[in-house]
């Protein structure tokens, strides 16, 4: 995927100014928040089962290559076949091989692996066409956009963009209609994706979890796509990195609870789906083949550092739900794959933290992303944890990093400190009492610029005291 | 590709300090039976199924036999003014049926042409409304996908409390996984519009189910 | 708070004065004080305190955090309780220290010492010094402003309420979302400054959406950016610490108020 995070402030700023963004951004905005409120509010045993689900993750990541050669394991025996890839390239080449030749059509379920891995890019120029199934992703595949969010990725269209892309796209099978209300909009895409769903050759899903005890690949959906997808055609292949796994069903059981109440506030997502092999002799339906493309991408080096926890994340998108820089900004600003608290966290670690300097430092770590993640996940921690690493490797703005160096000083020297700071105060104060505040003022205008800037009382605090002693 | 896997496999033990495999699995809490933490149900599970399969916009009809299901089929048939073709499910519970001769029934997997599916779920889950299929001869997957209309029979005997219940009973019944196993709670649906929810995405526009209490 | 009875010494408290209110609100140091001599302590401000440290920590410099941290433990371990008027520095001193100091042999311990008796102001009067009467009044309708600090990592948020109803005259007219954050962020307002326009406008419509007549909070960042906002919006809602309402001293110009 085309990849922007250097660009990421001139990005935000332009997010900020569109419209049409801002109005789809409001739309969304509340309603997942108020939708998993009241469906964590409806479970009492909420936090005993968060706890639950991060030991499962733990045990789970601390006997990794146990589970992941289990799940291979079985799988084999259930007639399907495994492909490791260590890099975004291998797993390409990995899902090129299985589907073979040129001139395929391939139909994919929403997988934000596959995003990450570029390929839908990679099909293309082998010669195939790739049919995105999820009304969300093939809207912006019709837009020739990346996903905007990890569970709704064209959370930032507006009804009316959606409509002008069907008519433009449509006309070609006899839809010339303009579709504007929201069911006959979703009727549309039905009725064009319904052939597709039972003319294409191959199927590629995600995978939510895979279950060691039983080789089977779990995928979460509500529209039914991604089922279409690895029914219909012969090939079906699961594109999956290697912390999805669980050991078994009971596990996985466990974080169903807290994915679908985190996600979109249901219960349950409508489908659940667990695949295991292809199909069976006696089957009258199912695909011939089931391959499993298992990808690491750098997480192997990120199991047991500072980033491990990261491993635990279920992509339930509550961060990006919570964050009130991504409500501002939407998800395309960031300019990568993942975006909001947990792309903030990954791209840095995924592309180098050199491609992608403002997104740990676009937060103003209030914390709430934390709050909701359902897998205890110390997202603000570990943003800070890249500051860190920012500053050891100077990847900063020199100029903040020498302002920083001087107020730190000065910080550890009380007395110098609050001599300059008492004539510093004296000064504004003076100048500023008639007012109370700056409209601008030099060296300040990261805050004069939005908003003014209250004048100090006068003296400080320290001096005052002092006077009242 | 193999040495993609032992590279892969070699760093996660370097990250997780071990230089080998483990010699003997893993002690894990799941392997004590019975050990998740599961949701208080607040009614019977019958009733729990009832109403939380509501909340996620399926249908219920309840019938106190099996023969009744023909029936409750036909009724639900008139209440959408649905023409009475069908494709059924070769499942023992379904088999059973005397369809109306003037029906058109197939078996067999699902075709686009398919308006209405007719199967039989393995279990139904109280916590969530859940209905847990399974795929094979006697239940194709196509049937839970393809038609509009998605008839589900279901005795009250199967109706779990949780997911783990389904979990165990799946374990006793049958040797390996079945290809496919559908955990379906509700119509196909989408919020991908402005999330403005919308049933009927790409899989059933309804989801009803024939629920039969003896 | 202390009976007739009670011949214990009064508690001592050392007033971690924050950087923000010694520089733009002593108003709010006084009031801090006020209250907490009310409530029967013995308040001691050292002076060789400076900042949290948090501009440091949240920019990546950790060695830098680290001295500061010595600093602050140093300065304040000798009391019964480190109080101050900021959820921020407190969950900074109390959440952070210690692992800033983790590593450290020396200080780990102290830290931690330090940590356990670290209070936010409107916390540390109810939960600690039992407080239910408040002597003020103040004839307002205010909304109140969650500073996520304050209330995530301290949980700070029904005692600044629970006070304010103490207050005669005052009507507590809650905002919507008043939980989100206001885009302050430190050093993020000034680095994004465009994200934090967009957060901070979120917050002020909230906030005139209520009709209160005055914006209350407990920490100077988050009212600093507030106020300023307000302010360019010509706003007349007066910004003020929820110290500053409970001490009854609200004589001094609001927070961005010009003397009149």
């Amino acid at each position: 995927m085309q990849r922007s995070t250097s660009e990421f402030k001139h990005q935000a700023e332009v997010a900020l100014q569109d419209v049409t963004l801002q109005r789809a951004m409001a739309k969304a905005k509340g309603g997942f928040v108020d939708k998993r409120r009241v469906a964590v509010a409806r479970l009492p045993e909420f936090e005993q089962i968060r706890a639950e689900a991060k030991a499962i993750k733990e045990h789970t990541l601390a006997h990794l290559d146990y589970y992941l050669d289990q799940f291979e394991r079985k799988v084999l025996e259930s007639g399907g076949q495994v492909h490791w890839a260590r890099t975004a390239e291998q797993a390409c080449s990995a899902v090129l091989a299985i589907i073979g030749g040129s001139g395929k059509q391939v139909l994919k379920g929403k997988s934000m692996v596959s995003e990450e891995i570029g390929l839908n890019a990679a099909m293309e120029r082998a010669g195939h066409t790739v049919v995105e199934t999820d009304l969300g992703e093939y809207i912006i595949q019709l837009a020739d956009e990346p996903p905007s969010h990890i569970i709704a990725p064209a959370v930032h269209k507006t009804r009316d963009q959606i409509t002008a892309l069907f008519h433009a796209e449509h006309e070609k099978y006899g839809l010339t209609e303009l579709v504007t209300e929201t069911e006959d909009i979703v009727n549309e895409a039905r009725q064009v994706l319904r052939t597709k769903f039972l003319s294409s050759d191959v199927g590629i899903t995600g995978a939510n979890f895979l279950i060691a005890e039983t080789g089977s690949t779990v995928i979460v959906t509500n529209e039914g796509n991604g089922d279409l997808t690895q029914i219909l055609p012969r090939i079906h292949i699961v594109t999956a990195s290697i912390e999805k796994v669980v050991p078994s069903l009971d596990d996985m059981t466990v974080l169903l609870r807290l994915l679908a109440r985190s996600a979109t506030g249901q219960e349950m997502s409508s489908y659940n789906t667990l695949s295991t092999g292809p199909r069976r002799a006696d089957d009258q339906d199912g695909p011939e083949e089931f391959h499993v493309v298992i990808v690491d991408n750098g997480r192997s080096e990120m199991l047991g550092n500072e980033f491990h926890d990261m491993l635990r994340c279920i992509r339930c998108g509550a961060c990006l739900n919570h964050c009130p820089v991504y409500s501002a900004i939407g998800g395309h600003a960031y300019g990568w794959v993942y975006p909001g608290p947990m792309g903030s966290v990954l791209t840095p670690l995924m592309i180098g933290l050199e491609n992608a300097r403002d997104l740990p430092n676009a937060c103003t770590l209030n914390g709430r992303c934390g709050e909701v993640c359902p897998m205890s996940i110390p997202l603000p921690d570990m943003l800070r944890t890249l500051r860190f690493k920012e500053h050891e490797r100077k990847l900063s703005n020199a100029r903040a990093r020498w302002a920083l160096k001087a107020w730190g000083w000065l910080a550890q020297r009380p007395g110098l400190y609050q001599a300059v700071t008492g004539v510093m105060t004296a000064v504004l104060g003076r100048i500023g009492a008639r007012a109370g505040r700056f409209r601008s003022l030099p060296l300040a205008s990261g805050w004069t610029q939005v908003r003014d800037l209250p004048a100090p009382q006068g003296a400080t605090f320290q001096r005052l005291w002092r006077k009242r002693q | 590709m193999s040495s993609a896997r032992d590279e892969i496999f070699a760093r996660i033990r370097r990250s997780l300090r071990r230089n080998a495999a483990l010699e003997a699995p893993p002690v894990h809490r799941s392997q004590a039976p019975e050990s998740n933490v599961r949701p208080r149900l607040e009614n019977d599970p019958v009733e729990c199924f009832v109403e939380k399969l509501h909340i996620a916009a399926g249908t219920v009809d309840r019938v106190t036999a099996i023969s009744d299901v023909v029936q409750a089929t036909a009724d639900y048939l008139a209440r959408h003014a649905l023409e009475p073709r069908l494709v059924v499910a070769e499942h023992l519970l379904i088999k059973q049926l005397t369809w109306p001769a003037e029906w058109k029934i197939h078996t067999g997997p699902a075709t686009g042409e398919d308006h209405i599916g007719v199967g039989a779920a393995f279990a139904g889950v109280a916590e969530t409304g859940t209905l847990v299929m399974l795929s094979g001869a006697d239940n194709p997957t196509t049937l839970n996908f393809l038609p509009d209309d998605h008839i589900v029979v279901v005795s009250a005997l199967q109706i779990v409390a949780h997911l783990e219940d389904a979990w165990r009973l799946l374990r006793d019944s049958v040797a390996t996984m079945p290809r496919t196993v559908n955990l379906i709670t509700g119509p196909s649906r989408t919020a991908d519009v402005e999330q403005t929810i919308q049933l009927g995405a790409h899989g059933p526009r309804r989801l009803h189910v024939i629920l039969i209490e003896d | 708070m202390a009976s007739a009875q009670d011949t214990r010494p009064p508690p001592s408290v050392g007033l971690f004065a924050t950087c923000l209110i010694d520089l733009f609100r002593p108003n709010v140091g006084f009031a801090a004080v006020k209250l907490l001599e009310k409530a029967g302590c013995r308040v001691t401000v050292p002076r060789a305190q400076t900042c949290c440290g948090q501009p440091a920590y949240n920019n990546g410099d950790q060695q830098t955090t680290a001295s500061i941290a010595r600093q602050v433990i140093a300065a304040f371990e000798s009391f019964d309780y480190v109080v101050a008027a900021s959820g921020s520095c407190i969950g900074m001193i109390k959440e952070h220290y210690p692992r800033v100091l983790k590593n450290d042999s020396n200080w780990c311990d102290r830290a931690e010492q330090l940590a356990a008796r670290c209070h936010e102001l409107t916390a540390f009067l109810v939960d600690v010094m039992q407080m239910r009467e408040v002597e003020s009044s103040f004839a307002a309708s205010v909304t109140y402003h969650d500073s996520c600090s304050g209330l995530r990592e301290l949980g700070v948020k029904q005692q600044p309420r629970m006070l304010l109803s103490k207050v005669g005259g005052v009507t507590l007219k809650e905002m919507e979302d008043s939980e989100v954050c206001c885009g302050f962020g430190g050093t993020f307002c000034i680095k994004y400054p465009k994200i934090s326009e967009r957060m901070v406008s979120d917050k002020t419509a909230n906030i005139t959406a209520t009709e209160a007549d005055c914006i209350l909070g407990g920490d100077m960042g988050c009212l600093l950016n507030i106020a300023g906002r307000l302010k360019r919006q010509g706003s007349l809602i007066k910004v003020y610490h929820v110290a500053e309402v409970l001490a009854a001293m609200t004589d001094q110009p609001a927070i961005g108020e010009g003397e009149s």
